[in-house]
């Protein structure tokens, strides 16, 4: 599904991802844990296609196409979704402008009839009782106003919505509380099926207690250190990020 | 320390020639529209060492002058209206003006709405009609070039009286058709009495690649309690120099709304001369202009608190593509007796292209201590990280920028009360981005 | 908050007579004739044995000077001024100049004990911790009396004299550079001070030195109907830093004096200067008797890339102040802050702020302008954003506040804000407002009166800007803020 080969990434002159492999399969939820500053942020903005970053070396496939060629836009129409860490607002939009805007923008890209609007507002009304939404909070311009674990279920609303074929979740349990966290992890779970995969950035295993990962990468200094089963997340857990610290500095 | 002799300018010439030609033709008292001249000329076309017109140098903007047009036929006039777009969809009292004449044969005098009433300008001049006391009710406005042009020319318009809530809005159309480029001249006087309301759309068209030049000035009087929505719509040709002024002196506990949206001509200028003259009062003054190509226009504003107690608030947009230049002038005056004065201004520009201008200049003038007081400014390109979002979703750039600048303009336009002129007002902006791409 | 206690105690020791540095130092003076002509211009030249293109260059300035009128867009009003009614020239006799501070008159030493600035070196030494010390050069009235860590600060490689002697001593880098920023011909009365300037200072910090203390002016007008026209002229070279200081006062006379001074900064590659002002002329009496006229051309030129230039200034005090100290911002990735504070009483007139012009790539700017208006007084901000066609990556940020003492004053704000540029990014936001009621109460409900609850807010509504000026400086120009709103509330 996702090949990372030797990607090499620079922000403003300073080096970022250092060669970083990885591989994410069909119905794979790969879960990518690192200490801050490890570079797991820019390899999401990166696979989405953030302009600041430079691409030095290696490249991205989804499918076999090649990512880096493509504008975000052109990435989201091939299925890559990044459910982003601090989501923007966008006064003066509707939520539900923006999300009728974006289906139909992606419809069109792979060649599919625009939804109609009662189909629409169907499906959205769907996603949002699932997320337990109020719905006030569609009738509002996007996340303006918006409590942090709000956002964070908007970002799922519409990864449900738009239904991808590769989800990045970034440091989505940032800002969230139990009952927030739960919410949002039933939304992704009720996603996973064998022709979606997921890549799961998160700082703290807490979140893979509620969406379970087939694999677990750690990286550290722009590349991927070590690569285990969900037990890895675990014992990174009790003995936190010091190894990987302490190997670098040897 | 003025200078005191005066290098006319050809344009100033002409003006002048037309005037001493005009002057015995255009109806009513010849004296007064002979001072306003002789202000005009004192000075002539202000220029960009005048601070008023600092970012807009109408001595270098306007060179030639377009002869004053003629009363269009019958034919003529229907022909015009016919070709008029402007809020097609809303239902309103038609008041229309082509080439700068009232059609007076498009208005069922005998059949006006409850509360409506008519009195034809040049008739009203030539008859001395006791309404004319009312015009000018910002003095102030009168030491204005452009409004004292227009006082000199003034060749047609309206007064319109509103007595009590009136339903149907009031549109004054205004569309310049002539073959050729033509100066037009009119003036309309709205007096809303106490406790009344009404919803004025107000209207400006006219044909592509003609040089027009009209002046039009709107003066309104809104009485204590009164409520007055107001839309204007400069959707004027691709060539035309248009000049307006909107002059208005309002009661107290009114409330009042007031939006220019620009979407037409190469040159604009837009004056607002608004005094708040009682306690408790509302106003809002809103603009939302879409630039392209080499279109210069002007929004320049002057509120004045009069009085204890009352809030304003303005906010005004610009889009600016290609090499397009925007100004906005806007200025919050508070004299030592309007206290408690809550007065917020804002102005903020967005540049989509290279070779794109924006001058602001937001002044404050506060004489009261107990008052707040903001202005801002704001001027740069479109959010990066919201366009990445926005594209991150399956939105192509083009399309992401124009939900942008919809969003953008939309803060402006989400005021106005009157759902089909609002409704009109974004397709405006949708066509300007559709035109874009 | 010992600062605030300590303002507190200084608005409640001072007397009735709000400006303390009124005094007037008797001293022989040596004038040149009343009025502005050649031959006072070649006087003032011979005076300072100044060569012949220094002449020639003055008296270029003479000729254009004659020939342009007065600026009035600012809000300022104020009767004509006679300019042949004032002294171009006035200086202590003394001759030959004197060679150390033995040779000064103990009339002007003592002068400027009272105004409470060391001019002996050693008793500088002596108080003050060594990293603290500030090296000063005296302006009384038309010349320079005293400059002290000469020999220091040229240990160092650093120049810091008298305007004058460095026009005899380096010709070539004062040529090379004077009038570069503000030209000979910028406006009427940077042309009337390139005409009669008569003193100011010079600084040269070579390539990559840091001055090793700060650097600073004291002004003082001291004679009847002159006027002081000093000239400050700064070269930071590449990758060097200085901060410098400038403080004024002037004795309370009933008749207005101009002080029209020029100052121009240079600041090649990465080179950084800060500018830091307190000016408190004498401001006239409370009926608008008096006070001097403060015309003042200020800019600095961000010549080099990276380089940096700050302009801090506490207003306080002149009748009139007229002044925009201003950033070309020239080189790529140069920056530009300006930071101000501009108190008004009384009757005083306050048209002052700043221009940032941004040129170079990726040029900053920040504009942090805090206006007081208390009494009958008019304090407006001016200021000038703007990015040219080229300026790709400009960036400004400018708040602008004011506060109203009093219903008698006025406060504006005039910015002008031009992009020419789509790439640049410019935020302006200004607000004019009063000490809030709640607040007042919520400090007398805690015991200070009203008089000390207006200093305790005014100083944290100024205190953005005092963080900029250093330590000293701070306290003292919240001492004078305090000193300036005396008797502005009630």
């Amino acid at each position: 599904m996702l090949e990372i080969k030797n990607l090499v990434v620079q922000i403003e002159d300073k080096r970022i991802l250092n060669g970083l492999d990885l591989t994410v399969n069909k119905g794979e939820v790969a879960a990518i844990m690192g200490p801050n500053g490890s570079g797991k942020s820019t390899l999401s903005y990166v696979i989405a296609g953030k302009e600041d970053y430079e691409v030095l070396d290696g490249e991205i496939l989804l499918d076999g196409q090649n990512l880096l060629e493509m504008e975000p836009d052109q990435r989201a129409a091939a299925g890559v979704f990044l459910a982003f860490q601090y989501p923007l607002e966008i006064p003066g939009v509707g939520t539900m402008t923006f999300l009728k805007a974006a289906l139909n923008a992606q419809r069109k890209a792979r060649g599919q009839d625009e939804l109609s609007t009662p189909d629409f507002i169907k499906q959205v009304n769907a996603a949002a009782a699932k997320l337990e939404m109020p719905k006030d909070m569609l009738k509002r311009a996007l996340n303006v106003g918006f409590s942090g674990g709000e956002k964070k279920r908007m970002e799922i609303l519409q990864m449900a919505l738009l239904q991808p074929s590769f989800c990045i979740l970034d440091e989505t349990d940032s800002g969230l509380d139990i009952d927030a966290l739960r919410i949002v992890s039933e939304g992704v779970n009720a996603l996973r099926s064998p022709d979606r995969a997921f890549l799961v950035i998160t700082h703290y295993q807490r979140l893979l207690n509620h969406i379970v990962p087939d694999t677990v990468h750690v990286m550290h200094g722009g590349r991927i250190v070590r690569t285990g089963g969900k037990e890895l997340a675990l014992e990174l857990e009790a003995n936190g990020y010091a190894d990987y610290r302490e190997s670098e500095a040897a | 320390m003025a200078d005191v002799t005066l290098m006319k300018t050809p344009a100033e010439s002409a003006l002048a020639q037309a005037f001493e030609s005009a002057k015995n033709m255009l109806p009513g008292n010849a004296e007064s529209r002979a001072q306003a001249f002789e202000q005009f000329s004192s000075r002539g076309l202000p220029h960009r060492r005048v601070e008023e017109f600092k970012y807009t140098d109408l001595r270098a903007l306007l060179r030639e002058i377009a002869p004053f047009a003629n009363v269009p036929s019958a034919e003529e006039a229907k022909a015009a209206l016919r070709e008029s777009k402007a809020f097609a969809d809303v239902s309103a009292l038609q008041v229309p003006f082509v080439n700068g004449h009232f059609v007076r044969e498009a208005v069922d005098f005998h059949n006006l709405p409850e509360g409506i009433e008519i009195v034809p300008l040049r008739e009203a001049l030539a008859n001395g009609h006791e309404w004319l006391a009312k015009l000018s009710p910002v003095t102030w406005a009168s030491d204005n070039p452009i409004y004292q042009l227009n006082t000199s020319f003034m060749a047609d318009g309206v007064m319109i009286r509103v007595a009590g809530a009136v339903e149907t809005p009031v549109h004054l159309r205004f569309v310049t058709a002539a073959g050729s480029a033509v100066a037009t001249a009119t003036r309309v006087l709205v007096v809303v009495e106490d406790d009344a309301s009404v919803t004025l759309l107000e209207s400006h068209e006219s044909t592509d690649g003609t040089n027009h030049q009209p002046n039009d000035v709107m003066e309104m009087i809104a009485g204590d309690r009164s409520n007055v929505q107001h839309v204007r719509l400069n959707a004027e040709g691709d060539k035309t120099l248009a000049l307006s002024t909107l002059a208005m002196k309002i009661g107290g506990e009114a409330t009042f709304n007031s939006i220019n949206v620009v979407a037409g001509a190469a040159t604009s200028r837009h004056q607002v001369y608004a005094i708040l003259d009682g306690e408790n009062t509302n106003l809002r003054v809103n603009g939302a202009s879409m630039l392209k190509g080499s279109q210069h226009s002007d929004s320049t504003l002057v509120v004045e608190h009069n009085a204890l107690h009352c809030e304003s608030r303005e906010l005004f947009k610009t889009v600016i593509d290609n090499e397009a230049t925007g100004v906005f002038q806007g200025k919050i005056i508070v004299p030592h007796h309007a206290q408690k004065t809550d007065g917020r201004m804002m102005s903020a520009a967005l540049l989509l292209a290279e070779g794109g201008s924006m001058n602001n200049k937001p002044e404050l003038e506060i004489f009261a201590d107990d008052v707040q007081c903001a202005h801002g400014a704001t001027c740069g390109q479109l959010d990066e990280d919201l366009l990445f979002y926005l594209m991150a979703r399956g939105l192509p750039k083009k399309d992401a920028e124009s939900l942008l600048v919809q969003a953008f303009l939309g803060e402006a336009i989400e005021f106005v009360e009157n759902e089909s002129a609002r409704e009109a007002l974004v397709t405006t902006v949708e066509s300007w981005l559709k035109a874009r791409a | 908050m010992p600062a605030v206690q300590e303002t507190i105690d200084q608005v409640r020791s001072i007397d009735v007579d709000q400006y303390k540095y009124g005094f007037e130092t008797e001293v022989e003076m040596e004038k040149a004739p009343k009025g502005l002509s050649e031959d006072v211009i070649r006087f003032i030249s011979a005076k300072k044995g100044e060569p012949e293109w220094m002449l020639q260059w003055r008296l270029d300035a003479y000729k254009r000077w004659l020939t342009m009128k007065e600026p009035n867009w600012a809000r300022v009003s104020y009767d004509k001024i006679d300019y042949n009614d004032i002294y171009y020239y006035a200086a202590p006799k003394n001759n030959p100049a004197p060679k150390s501070l033995d040779e000064v008159d103990p009339e002007i030493l003592k002068t400027y004990e009272k105004l409470g600035i060391p001019l002996r070196e050693q008793e500088i030494l002596a108080g003050v911790e060594p990293q603290n010390r500030v090296a000063v050069d005296a302006v009384f009235d038309s010349v320079s009396v005293a400059t002290t860590f000469k020999e220091e600060l040229k240990k160092a490689g650093v120049i810091f004299m008298p305007i004058s002697e460095a026009i005899r001593e380096y010709p070539d880098l004062v040529r090379q550079y004077l009038g570069t920023v503000v030209p000979v011909t910028d406006n009427f009365f940077a042309t009337l001070n390139s005409a009669v300037f008569t003193d100011g200072s010079f600084v040269y910090v070579p390539p990559g030195v840091r001055c090793p203390m700060e650097l600073s002016t004291y002004f003082r007008i001291n004679e009847k109907n002159t006027g002081q026209f000093e000239r400050t002229l700064i070269i930071a070279d590449k990758g060097s830093y200085v901060s410098y200081l400038e403080g004024c006062t002037a004795p309370k006379r009933d008749e207005n004096q101009l002080h029209a001074a020029v100052v121009e900064l240079i600041a090649l590659d990465d080179a950084e200067i800060k500018y830091s002002t307190v000016q408190n002329w004498y401001p006239g009496d409370a009926h608008g008797k008096g006070g001097i006229y403060n015309f003042v051309t200020k800019r600095g030129d961000c010549r080099g890339k990276n380089s940096v230039i700050t302009w801090t200034q506490v207003e306080t005090g002149s009748a009139i102040t007229w002044k925009y100290p201003s950033c070309i911002l020239r080189g790529d990735n140069s920056r530009g802050e300006f930071y101000s504070i501009a108190v008004s009483n009384g009757m005083q007139q306050v048209d002052s702020g700043t221009k940032m012009i941004h040129l170079g790539k990726n040029t900053t700017s920040r504009i942090i302008s805090k206006g007081i208006a208390a009494g009958k007084s008019e304090n407006t901000y001016r200021g000038l954003v703007s990015a040219h066609r080229k300026a790709t990556g400009a960036r400004n940020f400018t708040n602008c506040d004011s506060l109203l003492i009093g219903n008698q004053c006025g406060a504006h704000t005039v910015p002008y804000i031009e992009s020419k540029n789509s790439t640049a990014v410019f935020e302006h936001e200004a607000t004019t407002s009063k000490i809030s009621e709640d607040q007042m109460f919520y400090c007398q409900q805690r015991g200070l009166s009203e008089e000390e609850a207006t200093a305790l807010i005014v100083n944290g509504f100024v205190k953005d800007v005092l963080q900029q000026l250093p330590m000293e400086f701070a306290v003292e120009a919240q001492k004078l803020i305090s000193i300036s709103l005396e008797g502005s509330v009630g």
